[in-house]
């Protein structure tokens, strides 16, 4: 355990916490500004949480990029509780987050926090891992996660403290310790946890949680609800991975972003985005449309439908033209 | 207002380096471009691309381990005046020197797509030479980070069961006298060996295609050199005159001095495409 991870001092964001006007909120930021290499790692309030089914809890992310504003608290993050322990699912894009996930894990119960499960390497979902340390639990990942973390993270690193700064203090790369090849069964105590590892989808480490006892299915980011898709793996893995999730019976879904209604029905609009989008670039990839003009004019279908359409569909176009020019 | 907007608020105001304003407003004041400039160059002139070549990029990157970037020359590639050869300069990469394009009448044009790693926020630059030696510069700024370090492939063991292998791409129907437009793709990882193993603290030995060749009936249609600046599985548009047709050549040569090879026979009629090891 760091001494960053004791989480007992008073940092100055304490103080603005109880200020209620601008001018105070103006004066911390003046004396704090200068002093940057004296700050902490920012200290958020517990998460809030809901709570759809016994022992079932899950934190709602904002359907935002990572800013300073959200503090990286942009994924869905849940916790699942058993007789014996708990696990959690995903941790959050910051320290700070984690540990406000953890600070929601200790409202909720007191047992103890035996896995945390990575759905994936995307750093909104483990950066949060520190936060965890000292609970020593099995961190479970994909069978490639460890490997994929040490080859991407350190850049994912960079590109957090180039973005959100002082926010993201202390967050560094907890990697797992137990890797899944096919699929688990993990034992929280008269309730079993199946995690199954696929095939390169959304990334080269996607990794779903179905809880048995209420029937929940933890998507990772091989689900996407009004947050438009990201393709980081293999267009045509991710389809084809949907296609084989939709026949899982499950009570509900939790996908990685936004919120799911009814499944499977839940995930027809990403399939449809992604189905179009492998048609489309096709066409263009046939047509001769080089690279650069097909991110310019491949649509995204549905428009209206998603959001981060300006931060992504551009870059899935890019994607999956690198991927499908091959075929 | 909540004390979480709050805390978001002074969150902003510790989160901004200046750096963030740092900017791109003289392509010339780039310390690295006057080293480049001094090596490549020495004392030469270098007038702008305007009337001669034009350099075309995303401002901001999709993907900065595949930046898309077109040289288009602003005429045709005739024996009386052509460009004779391209360079393509990312500033703030590790190694700036991307790309050295040869070219020749046989060109038809002076032409070329191809993707490039970014490592940093950076000016780019096409320098083209004309057959009388004068030099011309188009350059542009383009946003993006971390494409040389990002570790080259998403499906590592994929790549490592093709490396090498090729395609020829021809575009458009042929007519004699009229550029055609082909492509070249080689899969290959063009690793940068950058990308360093955190567990070991260790770097992969650099990976990538150092030359490239691409001769029309034995005559020099392109040839490259190149760097892990170059995206992984390095692609490339170019043109060529198709004449009466014959083969289109390709050699390429790694740094390991692994060589690949393809071909491609024109008929006079169709479009054909070949994959060679």
């Amino acid at each position: 355990m760091t001494s960053a991870d004791a989480g007992d001092f008073v940092p100055v964001v304490r103080t603005v916490h109880r200020a209620s006007s601008w001018w105070l909120l103006a004066a911390c930021g003046a004396i704090a500004l200068p002093l940057g290499a004296w700050a902490h790692t920012l200290r958020l309030p517990a998460l809030a949480v809901e709570n759809p089914a016994p022992g079932v809890y899950v934190h709602y992310g904002v359907e935002e990029e990572m800013t300073p504003l959200n503090a990286g608290d942009i994924a869905n993050l849940s916790f699942v509780v058993g007789q014996k322990c708990v696990a959690v699912i995903d941790t959050g894009g910051t320290l700070a987050v984690g540990r406000a996930l953890r600070a929601a894990v200790r409202r909720a119960t007191p047992l103890p926090i035996c896995y945390v499960i990575n759905t994936h390497l995307h750093p909104d979902h483990v950066f949060g891992n520190q936060a965890f340390v000292r609970d020593r639990p099995q961190f479970v990942g994909h069978v490639h996660l460890a490997d994929s973390m040490r080859r991407r993270g350190p850049n994912y690193l960079r590109a957090l403290m180039r973005d959100l700064g002082s926010v993201a203090v202390g967050t560094t790369l907890v990697l797992p310790t137990h890797g899944v090849a096919g699929i688990e069964r993990l034992d929280l105590g008269s309730r079993i946890l199946t995690v199954r590892a696929w095939p390169t989808a959304h990334t080269d480490t996607d990794l779903t949680v179905f809880d048995e006892k209420s029937g929940t299915l933890f998507l990772g980011d091989l689900g996407f609800v009004d947050h438009i898709p990201v393709v980081d793996g293999n267009l045509r893995g991710f389809i084809a991975a949907l296609g084989e999730l939709k026949t899982i019976p499950a009570q509900r879904a939790i996908p990685g972003h936004g919120r799911a209604d009814a499944w499977p029905s839940a995930i027809i609009a990403e399939e449809r985005y992604l189905v179009q989008l492998r048609h489309d670039v096709r066409a263009a990839i046939v047509a001769g449309v080089p690279l650069a003009q097909a991110i310019e004019s491949v649509e995204c279908e549905d428009a209206d439908h998603w959001l981060l359409i300006d931060q992504f569909h551009r870059r899935n176009v890019s994607a999956a033209y690198a991927e499908l020019e091959w075929e | 207002m909540s004390s979480r907007a709050l805390y978001a608020i002074l969150a902003l105001w510790l989160a901004f380096p200046a750096a963030t304003w740092a900017q791109d407003n003289d392509p010339e004041a780039s310390p690295i471009w006057q080293k480049v400039r001094a090596d490549l160059f020495a004392g030469a002139a270098i007038a702008p691309g305007d009337s001669v070549v034009l350099l075309e990029t995303p401002k901001r990157a999709e993907d900065a381990a595949i930046v898309p970037v077109a040289i288009r020359a602003k005429f045709p590639q005739t024996s009386g005046r052509y460009i004779q050869k391209l360079w393509l300069i990312i500033d703030n990469n590790p190694s700036p020197i991307a790309a050295v394009f040869q070219l020749s009448p046989e060109s038809g044009r002076a032409d070329i797509e191809t993707r490039i790693r970014v490592e940093q926020y950076t000016y780019v630059r096409a320098i083209a030479m004309t057959n009388d030696g004068k030099l011309y510069m188009a350059s542009n700024y383009v946003k993006a980070s971390g494409g040389c370090s990002a570790p080259a492939s998403k499906d590592a063991e994929t790549a490592k069961a093709n490396l090498g292998k090729m395609r020829i791409r021809v575009d458009e129907a042929l007519v004699a006298d009229r550029p055609a437009r082909a492509q070249l793709m080689i899969s290959h990882p063009n690793d940068s060996g950058l990308a360093m193993d955190q567990i070991t603290r260790t770097y992969a030995m650099p990976h990538f295609v150092r030359s490239i060749e691409v001769r029309h009936d034995g005559k020099l249609i392109m040839s490259a050199d190149v760097d892990f600046s170059i995206s992984e599985n390095p692609n490339f548009r170019f043109y060529f005159l198709p004449g009466s047709g014959g083969e289109l050549d390709v050699k390429a040569v790694d740094n390991k001095d692994l060589e690949f090879t393809a071909s491609m026979r024109l008929d006079s009629s169709r479009i054909g495409a070949s994959i060679a090891r």
